[in-house]
């Protein structure tokens, strides 16, 4: 097999010469000159060169006509015995629900209203203004599929009016089906580029065979560049979701069958000062469920309008052409045997492609997150729990800058405020999570004295959770350096290949938390040590990795970071240890652990209240899948897991260090 | 003939006096006219300047050529059989290549590393019989030779080659009568019978005629284990795979084919000429497409796209009167300001039908109200004819080229139907993007024609031409640049080759095309045929 040497040698390279754009605040024009005016400008977007213009119902009745679908339709109509008219009345069912039907009227209805919007709720919205250059080239030359991270219903209203704002073609957007729940604001959406797809729809043959064909004509006529979330949803923690493939799968089928000469994929990172949903998230994390998309909801929801949600920051990054991506790597042969209107499998390669790109995509998207003040005094206070100096806060924020940049964090440091200010500042953005109390800073758990245990375990939760979503956005940046700190102390031996091992082992359970490249543990352990070594926090030799007498504090430091991730898995493994049920459905595991740990935490044998989040209940169980601890059995109702005890007896005992991780591979080293 | 160049000495583009481009000799309907518009075409397409001129040397250096390896008793075994030779240095490095542009380059600029020992001239099977036995004998290489204008470097001389290689020239073995084949490959004033059948050619005219595996009735052909061929002339039989489908297309590493029994017709009562716009290439490519699905496709049907009706047009003679100048104006003005068609993007069809007048009359109809529905406006035989006219004489343009720092070649694929479109935009895209990242300074000129229809697909024909100026080893890029783009055809579901051959050139691609198991079908027919390997050229395999 052909090893992954472009997208590692890329990686590296990155890690060393990072030399990014500037920033423009785009809502600082808006604040001078007219909103009404700036809606209503004359707007010729630069379009694709091989674009043949067409509107947004001709592109129905194309989809509609198109081969790959009548193909299916006939396909179905045999097996079902049902008349192809019959059938094909579905599919335009289908396809009226989910198209879109972009107006420029709607377009600028939305500038204006997100411009007052917008200036409200933000200080600054800052753009690498060069991205934006080069995307407007990307445009021109191929088809453009939009990448960006997801944070916030926020995102695709952003992106959409940054668009606009520089005159860039204004991109289709895959949106929720739930959105069509919300009267008038689903058709407002539509109507400014969304299209709809549902939740899930594997099994329904139709349905797929309209939706992709629908994405795919709109990506080879070039109509508008294509926008979705890798991330499948917004992500509750702030840490990158592993992504999802299904729909990166049809953007690039057409490259694979050479129907377009070249897709660009477009990293785009959006960074949020203060997350409008935060709360609404931490909620939604312990099992309040979250509120149904409504339109009433939306407008109760104005009250946010009232504060203040600081700095937005949008990196569009490099435009990456698939064709550089796959050339010497996909074999299209089996391409070239079947009529490309036919629906066809992917083959291996392909698929194991497919998750390359998105990986290295979303690990794109990562490098150019924008990290704030507040992100490092988040990370700083869950260490120190329940409250720490306000001098000592600075002191340690200011030093895990450094360390932050070091490691090629994408800091940016207001201003050039001094330390004291910008940490200030961080305090009363989020005022709800913490503050200021005689010279301490102490989360904001306000009513904690009064209550039940129980309530007080909960609003403790709560802001444990608020404030670990900031602190999460480091810890993609850290996850290497750490894991090796962390497999130092699990080892208690300074061997490397034993280090290694540990490594490897943390890096398998948490592969579902944290976005790793898939098959390059070594690769990453390599990166781990070396960033260490540059911060003198580690020596190694040829066989022998050991912390500096200096640098026990950096080690010490990362491995705390992602301690609440180690004891919670933990807590996760403990109630599956204790699981009695054959076979159980996520629906009854997520309270079960829920409570097994708020039980813990209650009597305090435990302080690990991130284990009360669903999402990394979730991860957990899927790694344990992914390592064969739990198996996984498609049911006609979702999923069933049934346990392994021995095999998470196993995972448990190298979690306790009673036994070294065994495995053959160290000896690649 | 020309020893570094294309065709007859007298036929070449000059640049007259008043820096207007010419075409000299009498042999084409070109011949001696002027083309005025041809000069500020290749100023334009490749930044090319007439100040910024090579010059190819004027003779051969004899003293350049590698001396000749010959065995003694093989010349006494030789000259016993009274069969005509030389080791004269021209007439051995006449034999030494084709005409792909890297030979071309080489007899201009330098020379070849191994060159044939000799050449033999056989005049019927009885002599070919014994050349082939004292090359056994003797133990020497033979490399057979038709009309040397192969294109895919089947002719070049193994360099590792030890032993003597034997040119075994068969241009001699052929007589005319007054028939036709109807075999019109573009290099059919130079080709032989014997190369089609070797090559596996295609004909302009296979629409009427086939291709050569559908004209053939009977070949022998002399291979060092002996004499292969059927025992009988029959249109079709069924015993086995067809032993003709080793031979067609085997590229001269098999045995030399001295007989051919063709299939002949009588000379068409009638010709004419036509052609189509339409108003992009997409409309074009569904026309002939639909044309193929009704099987009525004239005797040759091509589409050209933008770029080389351009192209054609540069090469329009200068125009007798102010009359004909004056409809030409008012022809163009029709299709571009009344029908509204954009010069930059429409199209041509060329046509070409041949038989009874009246059949050919009916059968023009039907193809023109066929072009009506996809958007066609007839555009009468002249621009017709041009086009024909033009695939004679590119390969003289390319000497002209060559003299400008413009070099280019043509190549050419097959593809099923519904992949010609993307095929075609694929691959010139990537031209043009190699060309940049190569560092090439100028646009290339990167163009094509659906040149053949078929029920399952088409054949298309790429051209392909660059200035370069400013790059130090133009030959080396522009390969890279060709192997790019022959890469991006089969990953546009295109074949290696249509009717070209594999050659030397084509090699490395042989075993994801045919598989391994049919590579290895091949190499036993090899083996079991030329144990020896005497016809050692190393095509194909």
């Amino acid at each position: 097999m052909v090893p992954h040497s472009l997208f590692v040698c890329s990686q590296q390279k990155e890690l060393t010469s990072k030399k990014r754009d500037e920033f423009e605040d785009i809502l600082e024009e808006r604040r001078l000159s007219s909103d009404l005016r700036y809606a209503m400008k004359c707007y010729t977007p630069v379009i694709y060169k091989g674009l043949s213009p067409c509107k947004p119902n001709a592109i129905k009745s194309v989809v509609l006509q198109s081969e790959q679908v009548q193909y299916v339709i006939k396909q179905l109509a045999k097996e079902m015995g049902e008349s192809p008219d019959i059938i094909q009345e579905e599919a335009m069912e289908i396809l009226d629900e989910m198209g879109h039907s972009m107006q420029l009227g709607t377009v600028r209805f939305f500038a204006f209203t997100l411009s007052k919007i917008f200036k409200q709720l933000f200080q600054r919205v800052c753009v690498n203004e060069e991205g934006m250059q080069r995307l407007q080239r990307a445009i021109q030359e191929h088809p453009v599929v939009l990448l960006p991270s997801h944070r916030s219903y926020v995102d695709f209203l952003m992106l959409s009016y940054l668009l606009y704002t520089y005159d860039l073609a204004l991109p289709v957007i895959a949106a929720g089906i739930d959105f069509l729940g919300m009267k008038i604001v689903g058709e407002l959406l539509r109507r400014a580029g969304a299209f709809f797809m549902r939740r899930s729809f594997g099994g329904n043959r139709l349905y797929w065979a309209v939706f992709a064909e629908y994405v795919k004509t709109m990506l080879r006529n070039g109509y508008a560049p294509i926008e979705f979330f890798l991330e499948g949803t917004r992500s509750r923690t702030a840490k990158t979701l592993t992504p999802k493939f299904g729909l990166l799968s049809i953007v690039m089928e057409p490259f694979f069958k050479r129907e377009v000469f070249d897709t660009y994929l477009v990293p785009i990172s959006i960074s949020y000062e203060r997350i409008l949903e935060e709360s609404l998230y931490a909620y939604e994390l312990l099992g309040v469920p979250k509120p149904k998309e409504s339109t009433s909801g939306l407008l109760k929801a104005r009250r946010i309008l009232s504060d203040n949600f600081g700095t937005i920051h949008i990196y569009v990054g490099q435009p990456v052409s698939l064709r550089t991506l796959a050339s010497g790597r996909i074999n299209l042969c089996p391409y070239n045997l079947v009529p490309r209107h036919l629906p066809q499998k992917p083959t291996e390669d392909i698929q194991e492609f497919v998750s390359d790109v998105a990986y290295k995509m979303e690990l794109l998207q990562i490098e150019n997150m924008v990290l704030s003040p507040w992100v490092l005094v988040a990370a700083v206070l869950l260490q120190n729990l329940p409250a720490i100096d306000f001098e000592l806060l600075i002191e340690k924020t200011v030093w895990l800058k450094g360390l932050t940049q070091a490691f090629g964090g994408f800091i940016e440091w207001p201003d050039n405020l001094c330390a004291k200010k910008a940490v200030m500042s961080g305090l009363t953005l989020h005022s709800n999570i913490a503050r200021l109390v005689d010279g301490h800073v102490v989360l904001n758990d306000k009513g904690i004295e009064d209550g039940a245990v129980g309530e007080i375990v909960f609003k403790r939760a709560l802001v444990i959770l608020m404030c670990s979503t900031y602190r999460n956005q480091l810890l993609n940046v850290f996850v290497r350096p750490s894991l090796v700190a962390l497999a130092l102390q699990m080892t208690r031996s300074f061997r490397k290949e034993e280090v290694y091992s540990s490594f490897s082992f943390l890096r398998d359970i948490f592969s579902d938390e944290f976005i790793f490249f898939p098959g390059i543990s070594l690769k990453d352990f390599e990166e781990g040590c070396f960033l260490l070594t540059k911060c003198d926090a580690i020596q190694t030799t040829q066989q022998e990795i050991y912390p500096t007498d200096k640098g026990s504090v950096v080690v010490s430091f990362l491995s705390a970071m992602f301690r609440s991730f180690v004891e919670g898995y933990q807590l996760i493994f403990r109630y599956l240890s204790k699981e009695t049920k054959e076979a159980f459905t996520e629906k009854q595991f997520i309270p079960g652990v829920r409570s097994f740990v708020f039980q813990l935490l209650e009597k305090g044998t435990t302080q690990c209240y991130e284990a009360l989040s669903s999402d990394m209940q979730k991860n957990a169980l899927a790694a344990l899948v992914q390592l064969g601890a739990v198996k996984k059995k498609k049911m006609s109702n979702g999923f069933s897991y049934s346990v392994n005890q021995e095999a998470i007896h196993k995972i448990l005992d190298v979690f306790d260090a009673r036994t070294p991780v065994q495995k053959p591979m160290a000896a690649r080293l | 003939m020309k020893w570094n160049g294309w065709g007859y000495n007298d036929s070449k583009f000059i640049f007259n006096k008043k820096g207007q481009a010419e075409f000299t000799g009498k042999r084409y309907r070109l011949g001696g006219m002027v083309l005025p518009t041809f000069k500020e075409w290749i100023e334009k397409t490749f930044g090319a300047s007439l100040e910024h001129k090579t010059t190819s040397r004027a003779s051969l250096n004899v003293n350049d050529v590698p001396p000749p390896i010959v065995n003694e008793e093989f010349l006494q075994d030789l000259r016993a059989t009274k069969i005509s030779y030389s080791q004269d240095a021209e007439d051995r490095v006449f034999r030494a290549h084709g005409h792909c542009l890297h030979e071309i380059f080489v007899l201009r600029e330098g020379m070849f590393k191994r060159i044939p020992d000799i050449v033999v001239w056989p005049v019927c099977h009885e002599d070919v019989v014994k050349i082939v036995e004292l090359a056994c004998k003797h133990n020497l290489c033979i490399i057979p030779f038709g009309g040397g204008t192969s294109v895919s470097s089947a002719l070049e001389c193994p360099e590792e080659e030890k032993r003597t290689i034997v040119s075994l020239d068969t241009s001699q073995m052929l007589s005319e009568s007054g028939f036709c084949t109807g075999h019109e490959p573009d290099s059919m004033e130079f080709s032989s019978l014997g190369g089609w059948v070797a090559t596996r050619a295609s004909g302009m005219k296979k629409n009427i005629y086939g291709n050569i595996e559908d004209l053939v009735i009977h070949i022998k052909m002399v291979t060092p284990r002996g004499i292969v061929e059927k025992n009988c002339q029959v249109p079709r039989m069924s015993t086995g795979p067809d032993i003709h489908h080793f031979i067609m297309g085997s590229e001269g590493t098999l045995g030399v084919v001295t007989e051919v029994t063709i299939k002949i017709r009588p000379l068409p009562e009638y010709q004419k000429y036509g052609s189509v716009v339409f108003p992009n290439f997409e409309r074009g490519v569904a026309c002939l497409r639909e044309v193929a699905k009704q099987r009525c496709a004239p005797a040759s049907i091509r589409l050209v796209d933008n770029a080389q009706f351009q192209f054609g047009h540069a090469l329009k003679p200068q125009v007798a009167s102010i009359f004909t100048s004056f409809l030409d104006g008012l022809k163009k003005f029709y299709i571009t300001k009344f029908k509204g068609f954009d010069p930059n993007i429409l199209c041509v069809a060329t046509l070409l039908f041949e038989g009874d007048r009246e059949k050919v009359l009916q059968h023009e109809k039907q193809v023109y109200d066929i072009a009506t529905k996809f958007g066609g406006l007839a555009a009468g035989e002249d621009n017709g004819q041009r086009g024909y006219m033009l695939t004679f004489v590119i390969a003289y343009l390319r000497d002209l080229g060559l003299d400008y720092y413009v070099i280019g070649e043509s190549f050419e694929t097959s593809v099923p139907w519904d992949r010609v479109l993307d095929l075609c935009r694929n691959v010139k895209e990537r031209i043009v993007r190699e060309c940049k990242e190569k560092g090439v300074q100028f646009a290339p000129f990167s163009t094509c024609r659906v040149t053949q229809t078929y029920d399952a697909g088409a054949c298309v024909y790429f051209y392909f031409a660059f200035n370069y100026r400013g790059i130090s080893d133009p030959i080396h890029v522009y390969e890279e640049i060709e192997r790019a783009a022959r890469e991006e055809i089969l990953a546009n579901g295109g074949s290696l080759s249509h009717h070209h051959g594999v050659g030397k050139l084509r090699k490395r691609w042989m075993k994801e095309s045919i598989s391994d198991v049919g590579l290895g079908m091949l190499r036993s027919v090899k083996e079991y045929v030329d144990p020896n390997n005497i016809f050692g050229n190393k095509n194909l395999l």
